[in-house]
């Protein structure tokens, strides 16, 4: 009986002060906020690609006929078939894919790391942040390569409105379709590339502070957690990025 | 001021990595099988990739926050309060995509 009292009075408490009501630390909580914000940011970007990608008309052919135009949206595993050394060959989204690999394998190291945290691991958690920065700079210079690959562009190169050719891309001219084609790869990967870049920084600090020893030191390993929020995000976003703008 | 105390390392919790390393192999196979849809359904059911697409999707991001990110076992406030505000993108992506045809519509 007196213990469903107490439960009764805890309840009522909860949001009384004096307790977290929702079990989290402040830094904790307060990732999860800016998280959110991001969130908002990036699906205004990918909802914006959506907008402008359905106000143009769409290729309707087969798509063994399709040609670079300026007079449709290009289908993406058209435009993203290329993967280094191997030039020439078609390869339809296989880079980007093994690119998603290797960010997921990040993730994946990532939670390794938290878990080893969370057991005093000094060891582990220099362990498996050690791989999480490695799939974290192996991601940025796959991204690095498809970046200089796009802007490059093709040997054929395609004509413009004015009926000459251009080759490759930038942010006012493409290749590859209208002109917003280009200019929203750029943006969106752009900004997801600058979020794991700022990923792999805070992820060096943290393994930083953990081979110093400074987290041991202070008795937890929280910052880990912190800061893998902040990395599963950007493994969560590009899961979307992936989705709209190389598969669908 | 160095702690003379050695640091208690608890042992590997075998159950949670093999937990980790489930979620992982889902995530794999999730990717491969939109692979798979992607060259095997003709671009002409273009509603019906579109649709596969974004529910894997949905399910790898559901995979991705509730174990990776942990927000699975985190408290029904903290959960509501992240994924509630969501919904406001689930409104812009249906006005906006009302707004890109009526665009269409008006150019072509």
């Amino acid at each position: 009986m007196s213990s469903t009292a107490i439960e009764i009075e805890e309840k009522e408490d909860l949001w009384g002060g004096g307790v977290s009501p929702m079990n989290v630390s402040y830094g904790k909580l307060m990732m999860w906020f800016f998280l959110l914000s991001d969130a908002f940011t990036f699906s205004a970007l990918l909802i914006t690609y959506g907008l402008i990608r359905f106000s143009h008309p769409a290729f309707d052919g087969a798509i063994d006929d399709f040609v670079f135009s300026q007079e449709y949206w290009p289908v993406p595993e058209v435009v993203f078939e290329a993967v280094p050394f191997l030039h020439g060959v078609h390869l339809p989204l296989i880079f980007v894919g093994f690119m998603t690999f290797v960010l997921i394998l990040s993730s994946v190291t990532m939670v390794l790391a938290v878990e080893a945290g969370e057991r005093m691991d000094r060891k582990g958690v220099e362990k498996w942040m050690l791989w999480t920065l490695l799939g974290g700079i192996a991601f940025l210079s796959c991204q690095a390569w498809e970046w200089s690959h796009f802007i490059t562009g093709t040997d054929m190169g395609s004509k413009l409105l004015d009926g000459s050719i251009f080759h490759g891309a930038n942010l006012t001219m493409n290749e590859y379709g209208p002109p917003n084609f280009a200019a929203l790869f750029f943006f969106i990967t752009g900004f997801h590339g600058f979020h794991v870049f700022s990923g792999v920084m805070l992820n060096f600090m943290v393994f930083f502070q953990a081979v110093t020893g400074k987290l041991e030191r202070t008795g937890h390993y929280e910052m880990i957690e912190k800061v893998g929020l902040y990395w599963h995000f950007v493994d969560l976003v590009w899961v979307f990025v992936f989705t709209f703008f190389y598969l669908v | 001021m160095q702690q003379n105390t050695p640091i208690d390392v608890k042992p590997i919790d075998k159950d949670k990595v093999k937990m980790f390393l489930r979620v992982t192999l889902y995530l794999f196979v999730i990717t491969v099988f939109e692979f798979a849809i992607a060259f095997t359904v003709p671009h002409e059911y273009k509603w019906v990739r579109i649709f596969i697409f974004v529910a894997l999707t949905i399910v790898k991001a559901y995979y991705i926050m509730s174990e990776f990110m942990h927000l699975g076992h985190e408290k029904g406030a903290l959960k509501m309060s992240i994924l509630f505000p969501l919904l406001f993108v689930a409104f812009l992506l249906f006005i906006l995509l009302f707004q890109a045809d009526a665009i269409f519509q008006a150019v072509y």
